[in-house]
């Protein structure tokens, strides 16, 4: 009898432990929800929302003034095969990306290197490459737009006739041919920012044990750096990588300022161009959200490539 | 005092030295330019070569742009003012509810933390801009489209805020928190006593971050604000650089100059943290 009752009164208790436990592991996880609702409800509303509406939107004709009509693939068949612009400004973007994403990548990380490997004046070099990526494309642009001036008293012009590698002056911003260029060496220029930081940050925590082991077996500054320290920097990589990679694809405000919107026979029409000008000039609300939509695609792949490249889950 | 040239000087680090040296020159020489012609008479301005340095400084450039700007209704402060409501108000809101998130996710468990994390972090790996129509019209559909409110939340609800917070608070060891739960502290006051001390290092980076990056944004001012009064400084400068004269150009640079000052002084005072940030984030490796 004794033992039954003992028995109910143990199992009563281990129920009520358990009870309380669980108890106890709600409210902790209310906390925890708690804390992160803050910005989560902003990133929900502003970011996952809005790029779920702009997918919507794509399948759609919407001009702000009606309910939108769902119009299926139209949107995106009318870009591929009836606008030239937009072919022509991704072509416009991916050449300016596949040259200023890596090449901003590996200047960053190869100044980056070099200021590590250098003993004096470290801060000030690493100030002076930064500091042009503080600077916003509208301050500067009274400068670049003298650099790239069209007269003979244009920065570059003056002197490359003064050197005689040209008799006339170049239309830098106007001429098709150079318009994307000009763009592409401003980008460069401002291109040293969070990335190139964070490889500094990187490097200097590299072990100097690692670094003396390799010239202790024969290697050179460079197989040193290819070898021991970029293993080591994955994820200064991966980041730099992405951070690269979507700001190249973003590049709209420098090309507008520099080469006019719109630019001379589009020369300089970016993704982000089309988008603009379809969203909030002609107000094709619909249209321009299938822009959107590719180019959230086309940098989420990209994105996903470089992760799928730098990942350093295997190590 | 380190020596500048260093005792085992050898050909490699002399011609890296160097190269490092010209170029920084070269990178810098645009932002000389336009800083010194912010400060420089007009009979300067239109010297010819230009010159990189002010023989004669003065403030007439920056009481022209004063001028410019006064000719329609709206001073030039209004839109100072509004620049620092914006990237004051980015800062310190993102941080406070980055870190509150970055807690969270860094060091207590529940259910949905890994897709929670995975979703804020994809917010990393792609455009931005491609939530511009949208935000336009969730912006719209409260009437927040006029107001500080429409600058403000786009760029609060950006990833990297949390990314770094989270980063930084994983390595803070676990024992510290079980001592001050063991001290009877509450949630709150873990979070308080235990880990905000810590994160000064990246609350400084974050703080150089997202001043410099929601100051000098062009975009969403032209695209969520409609009356003259609520532009902030890059619109501004644009519009009188849009007008540049050859008389106006002194403005110009002074409104260029005014716009990079505050930039550049924010992360000069900040700028050694951030190394001490990367450090104890996982981006280091």
């Amino acid at each position: 009898m004794k033992s039954v009752v003992a028995e109910k009164e143990l199992s009563g208790v281990l129920l009520s432990a358990r009870r309380s436990a669980r108890l106890r592991a709600f409210k902790e996880h209310i906390v925890s929800y708690l804390f992160i609702a803050p910005y989560f409800s902003v990133y929900l509303f502003f970011v996952v929302l809005a790029v779920g509406w702009a997918i919507y939107l794509s399948f759609t004709y919407y001009n702000m003034l009606q309910t939108p009509t769902w119009v299926g693939l139209e949107n995106y068949i009318r870009l591929f095969t009836d606008d030239p612009v937009f072919l022509l400004s991704l072509k416009n973007t991916f050449y300016f990306s596949i040259i200023t994403g890596p090449l901003g990548f590996f200047l960053s990380l190869f100044l980056a290197w070099l200021i590590d490997e250098t003993r004096s004046l470290r801060k000030a070099f690493t100030f002076a490459f930064y500091i042009p990526s503080m600077t916003s494309a509208v301050a500067l642009s009274v400068v670049w737009l003298y650099v790239f001036a069209a007269d003979k008293y244009g920065f570059l012009n003056y002197f490359l006739a003064k050197w005689g590698i040209i008799t006339q002056p170049i239309i830098w911003l106007r001429d098709t041919r150079t318009t994307l260029l000009c763009i592409m060496v401003v980008s460069l220029w401002m291109s040293m920012g969070v990335g190139f930081l964070v490889f500094t940050a990187a490097l200097q925590g590299v072990p100097k044990e690692l670094k003396e082991s390799g010239m202790i077996d024969g290697a050179n500054k460079l197989q040193q750096f290819i070898y021991i320290t970029i293993p080591i920097l994955k994820p200064a990589l991966l980041f730099g990588a992405v951070m690269a990679t979507v700001n190249s694809f973003q590049i709209f405000d420098l090309a507008q300022i520099l080469a006019g919107f719109p630019s001379v026979l589009y020369s300089a029409h970016t993704i982000v161009a089309h988008l603009y000008d379809y969203a909030f000039i002609r107000f094709e609300m619909g249209y321009a959200a299938a822009v959107s939509v590719l180019l959230f695609l086309i940098t989420m792949i990209i994105s996903r490539v470089m992760m799928r490249l730098l990942s350093s889950r295997d190590a | 005092m380190k020596r500048l040239i260093p005792r085992d000087l050898t050909p490699s680090s002399a011609i890296i030295f160097v190269s490092l040296i010209v170029g920084s020159v070269l990178s810098i020489l645009p932002i000389l330019y336009m800083a010194s012609t912010a400060f420089k008479p007009l009979s300067e301005i239109l010297v010819y070569p230009p010159r990189f340095f002010v023989r004669q400084p003065t403030l007439v450039n920056f009481t022209e742009l004063n001028y410019v700007l006064g000719k329609t209704i709206t001073p030039l402060s209004r839109y100072i003012f509004n620049s620092v409501v914006v990237s004051g108000g980015t800062v310190f809101v993102s941080i406070f509810i980055a870190t509150l998130a970055g807690y969270s996710l860094a060091k207590r468990n529940f259910p949905g933390k890994n897709l929670i994390f995975l979703i804020i972090v994809s917010g990393l790996m792609f455009s931005p801009h491609v939530t511009l129509i949208p935000r336009y019209m969730i912006l719209k559909r409260f009437a927040l489209l006029d107001s500080y409110w429409a600058l403000l939340l786009p760029w609060i609800s950006g990833s990297y805020g949390v990314f770094l917070m989270k980063q930084f608070i994983e390595p803070v060891p676990d024992e510290l928190l079980e001592a001050a739960k063991i001290d009877g502290a509450s949630q709150w006051q873990i979070f308080r006593r235990v880990i905000v001390p810590l994160c000064k290092p990246a609350w400084c980076t974050l703080s150089i971050f997202l001043f410099m990056w929601s100051w000098n944004d062009y975009l969403s001012p032209i695209i969520f604000v409609k009356s003259d009064a609520m532009y902030t400084l890059p619109v501004i400068i644009d519009r009188v650089n849009s007008v540049v004269s050859v008389d106006r150009l002194g403005a110009s640079a002074a409104g260029s100059f005014l716009i990079t000052v505050p930039v550049v002084i924010i992360f000069l005072v900040f700028q050694k943290y951030v190394v001490e940030t990367m450090a104890h984030s996982g981006l280091k490796g």
